[in-house]
């Protein structure tokens, strides 16, 4: 009876509102049989932090096409730490150059770090096999 | 009755043709457009049958016309190469710019950084990591001087990016022209202004709605009178496209808006042929070469008709559909990114064969970084060697009479009138923007051409195919993190400096203003020749106007 | 576990968070905790919001908690959306329109799919109320999704059940699906700025109207959400009726009738759950299947004989 779901949150921290990306994979998550929590657009890290926390989500995945992802992603990870959620799985998104993706996956602040031409499927395959 | 003279027994002759063929193998597909409209084997005379040329094509710089808004096209002159650029500081952008000008670029065109777009201030906590970062951070008048020091703004044009804000940076452009010397009525250019496509697609909002749109018809009442020569709107279609809209949605959803402003424009009182000649397109060059193509031939049609029969417009400027196209960022792939140059290519042939005004071509690290100056540079190579080398600017409209382009053209218009339809059912666009029908639409257009993508059916090289293990070896262009601090240095010393009971009261009396029916441009002119920051003006307009909110809507 | 508990009884959101996910999640340990936690829920007000898609029930929640913080009270939110009959996902956004609340520390908002429960108020939502109430909510407020069976589960769940209709393009109010009239305690007609308001108000006030020798009249509020008007409406309507329930007596009979029927469910769900682990130790059940399927067996004597086969009603036999 212990019916396992994988909750995730997916967040547009920072100011810019292309959620092209973040609803297509919203939608691909879903249909990979999760439950989605979608916080909208704009949210600062505080807010995206305090909704992954009520929330109770395993995965938190950051959408940023902004160029911000330096400033954005380590704060983010650094209050989950702060409030003692380390285990939860922090995947990012967007525009971001392979040097910094590389950083932040090095640097413990991000799980994964997906770019344009990566399929929903391998999303949705890193997601799950983090939970098997 | 057809302009083309074909054998009377062509229907019998195809019907063997295409039994013949049936039986021969194919290769694998898909045999659609981009968008998912099937495509036959072959068009000819037989689908052009109910097309009537005066009706339909005309002339260039005729009614309705199809084959261009002007009558000698590119014979007269090229298209502006126009490239849309912006990061880091005033300086940084200024820089860039007189590059791009000594380059051979016709004209400029700003892009701005998120918080200037979403009207905050670079010292705003909503700013941090995003000042300069995906465009140039402009704060006051102060930094508009320094964007255009060393630029004369009667000899150049230029297009900025702006939406939500747009009345302010246009004010603080304005202003610093006359600071320059030169008169309101010689200053030329392109604000894009187009707030409806940001509650479609874009979603850089800041106000609601109702005063968003006054907004917008204060600008073009302003225009009317004093900036002649500016582009008081640029509709865009390009943001609904990269969102994930198919070609036929984001011709009929970028038209509707524009009828949308039409219509607000009449009901604030004013005469259509007195803002609608201003009114400017902007539209995506995608990957599906013809299926563009058919979209902006579409496109001037449709407009021309509905400003003609419904708006009962009398000047022909006022039919004119001019407009600024982009290639596709959302066609741009971060695998093998030199193969971009080539994708982009297509796409700017495509542009040009449709008849574009303006021209902007992406460079092929757009989908990693801003784009390096080499980058930029080969993007603007492109544009010369289509213009300068190709010949495909020598006559007018080369791809009028073909079958094919013909028949996915009437299709495209009816595909589009189709949409008209259904949003006018739903209560117009701002309704149907309330019901999340846009929204919706384009959501399940990306949803399955990713899935498309993802099951091999549509192929995209490099990426689900012929895909090589190497690793992109491009240099990228790095914003300096220091640029924050340096801004927000400035705009520490320019608090201290400016005379701020100027700014005060000038503030008090945006909000009155705002208040009531009056225009609001004459009032935002005042406040930023006091350097009143944009975020100061626009904190004062949401305390009158309130904020938009997003629709939650899957 | 107990010591979750007491990090909820302190107040901490982490801890409510995970509670409500094990609720959630029918995790074995689940009884421990509501035990645990029972003594500590009945404060909470519970309020109910439910109506059609698109009436803009996220925005008034939205503009409802701004009303209800400013006179102190500490909420808790519980968003239901439907789980997706195809994938068994879903996608939860009720929360986008209530963000701006996300760092308020006396609000707690959750969102809840509704997993396996067709369309209706679910187990888990209800026993997330529980964890909220125990957490020291004053009030908690629970938006579902007005289709299938959710409107009539809520009503028995809320102490105050609204109703948020639109003017829905002049659609008459007699086209509104039946029992819906029945549950409401207060009616909102969201969207006000639309055409067709005024009548919609008129009808439902007629219908209520026909009606007579009711202890509640609800009311009837015009509301645009998304300007706040009508919003603090909304709240005193809810204060009135609380005080009629508490006055009349009617929260008192309401609140013994739901722990009669939790007790009942409780019961039923105990019998079914062990009886069914009990049989499928004993016997192959797909066997059973097929030979009633073949007709071999009937279904009737076999429940029987299933039944005989455990030691549930020893007493009896």
């Amino acid at each position: 009876m212990n019916r396992r779901k994988i909750r995730v949150l997916v967040a547009k921290p920072g100011l810019d509102g292309h959620d092209r990306g973040a609803r297509v994979v919203a939608r691909a998550l879903r249909d990979a049989g999760m439950e989605v929590i979608y916080s909208g657009l704009h949210q600062t890290p505080e807010q995206v932090v305090e909704t992954a926390l009520q929330e109770d989500v395993e995965v938190v995945g950051l959408s940023i096409l902004s160029g911000a992802h330096m400033t954005l992603v380590p704060k983010i990870k650094r209050l989950l730490v702060e409030n003692s959620m380390n285990d939860v799985l922090l995947v990012v998104g967007g525009i971001i150059p392979e040097e910094d993706a590389a950083a932040l996956i090095a640097g413990g602040f991000a799980g994964q770090v997906f770019t344009p031409g990566d399929s929903l499927e391998k999303i949705c395959n890193y997601i799950s096999s983090n939970f098997e | 009755m057809s302009y083309f003279k074909s054998n009377p027994d062509l229907e019998a002759s195809l019907k063997e043709w295409q039994e013949k063929i049936s039986a021969m193998a194919e290769r694998p597909g898909p045999f659609t457009t981009l968008s998912g409209v099937p495509v036959k084997q072959i068009y000819t005379p037989l689908d052009l049958r109910e097309l009537d040329y005066d009706a339909d094509l005309g002339l260039p710089g005729s009614y309705p016309y199809t084959r261009g808004v002007q009558e000698n096209m590119y014979r007269g002159r090229y298209w502006t190469m126009r490239q849309f650029s912006g990061f880091g500081d005033a300086i940084d952008s200024n820089r860039r710019y007189r590059y791009l000008l000594e380059q051979g670029q016709t004209g400029l065109s700003v892009a701005f950084d998120l918080p200037t777009i979403m009207g905050y201030d670079s010292d705003h906590e909503r700013s941090l990591g995003e000042v300069g970062r995906c465009g140039v951070a402009i704060d006051s008048l102060q930094d508009m001087e320094i964007l255009f020091n060393q630029i004369p703004l009667d000899q150049v044009t230029t297009s900025m990016t702006i939406n939500g804000p747009a009345a302010i940076l246009w004010c603080m452009y304005l202003a610093n022209a006359q600071n320059q010397g030169v008169g309101l009525h010689q200053v030329g250019g392109t604000i894009q202004n187009d707030i409806l496509k940001e509650y479609i697609a874009q979603k850089s909002w800041i106000f609601p709605p109702e005063p968003s749109i006054r907004l917008i018809t204060d600008i073009f009442a302003f225009a009317a009178d004093h900036v002649p020569k500016w582009n008081t709107i640029s509709i865009s279609g390009y943001h609904i496209r990269e969102a994930g809209s198919t070609a036929a949605q984001e011709l009929a959803f970028t038209l509707a808006d524009g009828f949308a402003y039409v219509e607000a424009g009449l009901a604030a009182g004013l005469n259509v042929d007195t803002f609608a000649p201003r009114l400017s397109f902007f539209f995506n060059a995608h990957i599906d070469f013809f299926e563009e193509i058919c979209k902006y031939r579409a496109a001037r049609r449709i407009w021309a008709r509905h400003l003609k029969e419904r708006y009962g417009a009398k000047d022909p400027r006022s039919l004119k559909l001019r407009f600024h196209t982009q290639t596709a960022g959302c066609s741009l792939t971060a695998q093998e990114p030199e193969n971009n140059i080539v994708r982009t290519t297509i796409e700017a042939l495509s542009a040009v064969l449709g008849g574009t005004q303006s021209l902007h071509t992406n460079s092929m690290d757009e989908v990693l970084a801003l784009p390096t100056e080499k980058a930029v540079t080969i993007a603007l190579r492109t544009q010369q060697i289509i213009a300068y080398e190709s010949g495909v600017a020598n006559t007018i409209d080369p791809l009028a009479g073909s079958f094919y382009v013909e028949t996915l053209t009437d299709r495209m218009e009816q595909e589009a009138e189709a949409y008209f339809a259904k949003i006018e059912q739903l209560g117009g666009v701002l309704k149907a923007i309330d019901c999340g029908f846009f929204q919706q639409e384009i959501a399940d257009a990306a949803y399955l051409y990713q899935q498309a993508v993802d099951k091999r059916e549509r192929l995209v090289v490099g990426v689900n195919s012929f895909n090589s293990e190497e690793k992109p070896q491009l240099e990228l262009l790095k914003i300096d993190p220091a640029v924050e601090s340096r801004q927000v240095e400035r705009l520490k010393k320019l608090r201290e400096k400016r005379d701020n009971n100027a700014v005060c009261s000038a503030l008090a009396g945006l909000k009155v203003c705002a208040a009531t029916n009056e225009n609001l441009i004459p009032k935002i002119l005042a406040a930023v020749k006091c350097y009143a920051t944009e975020g100061e003006i626009v904190s004062a307009l949401k305390e009158v106007f309130g904020e938009y909110r997003e629709k939650p809507l899957f | 576990m107990q010591q979750l508990v007491e990090e909820l009884l302190k107040g901490n959101r982490r801890a409510a968070a995970r509670l409500i996910t094990l609720v959630e999640n029918d995790d074995r340990r689940k009884f421990e905790l509501l035990q645990a936690i029972y003594p500590h829920t009945g404060h909470a007000y519970v309020v109910g919001i439910t109506g059609a898609p698109g009436a803009g029930k996220s925005s008034l929640v939205d503009r409802l908690l701004q009303v209800i913080r400013a006179e102190g009270l500490s909420i808790g939110v519980i968003a239901v959306d439907p789980t997706s009959p195809f994938s068994d996902g879903a996608i939860l956004g009720d929360r986008i329109r209530m963000q701006d609340h996300a760092l308020d520390r006396e609000i707690f908002i959750r969102s809840m799919a509704t997993r396996g429960s067709l369309g209706g108020l679910s187990r888990a939502t209800k026993e997330a109320i529980q964890v909220l109430d125990a957490f020291g909510k004053d009030l908690v407020l629970v938006e579902t999704v007005g289709v299938g069976q959710s409107e009539v589960d809520i009503v028995k769940t809320a102490d105050t059940t609204i109703v948020v209709l639109t003017p829905a393009g002049g659609d008459s109010v007699q086209t509104l699906k039946a029992g819906i009239m029945e549950i409401a305690d207060l009616f909102v007609v969201n969207k006000a700025d639309l055409p067709g308001v005024d009548r919609t108000v008129t009808e439902i006030n007629m219908m209520l109207d026909m009606k007579n020798d009711v202890p509640w009249r609800p009311a009837v509020i015009p509301t645009v959400s998304i300007r706040g008007e009508g919003i603090e409406k909304i709240w005193s309507s809810i204060k009135e009726h609380r005080h009629h329930l508490e006055t009349s007596g009617r929260l008192a009979e309401a609140r013994l009738r739901r722990v009669k029927r939790e007790l009942t469910e409780q019961v039923e769900y105990l019998v079914k759950s062990r009886f069914w682990e009990e049989v499928k130790e004993k016997f192959f059940l797909g066997e059973i299947f097929e030979k009633i399927a073949r007709r071999e067996k009937d279904p009737y004597s076999s429940a029987c004989e299933l039944l005989d086969s455990t030691n549930f009603f020893e007493r009896k036999s």
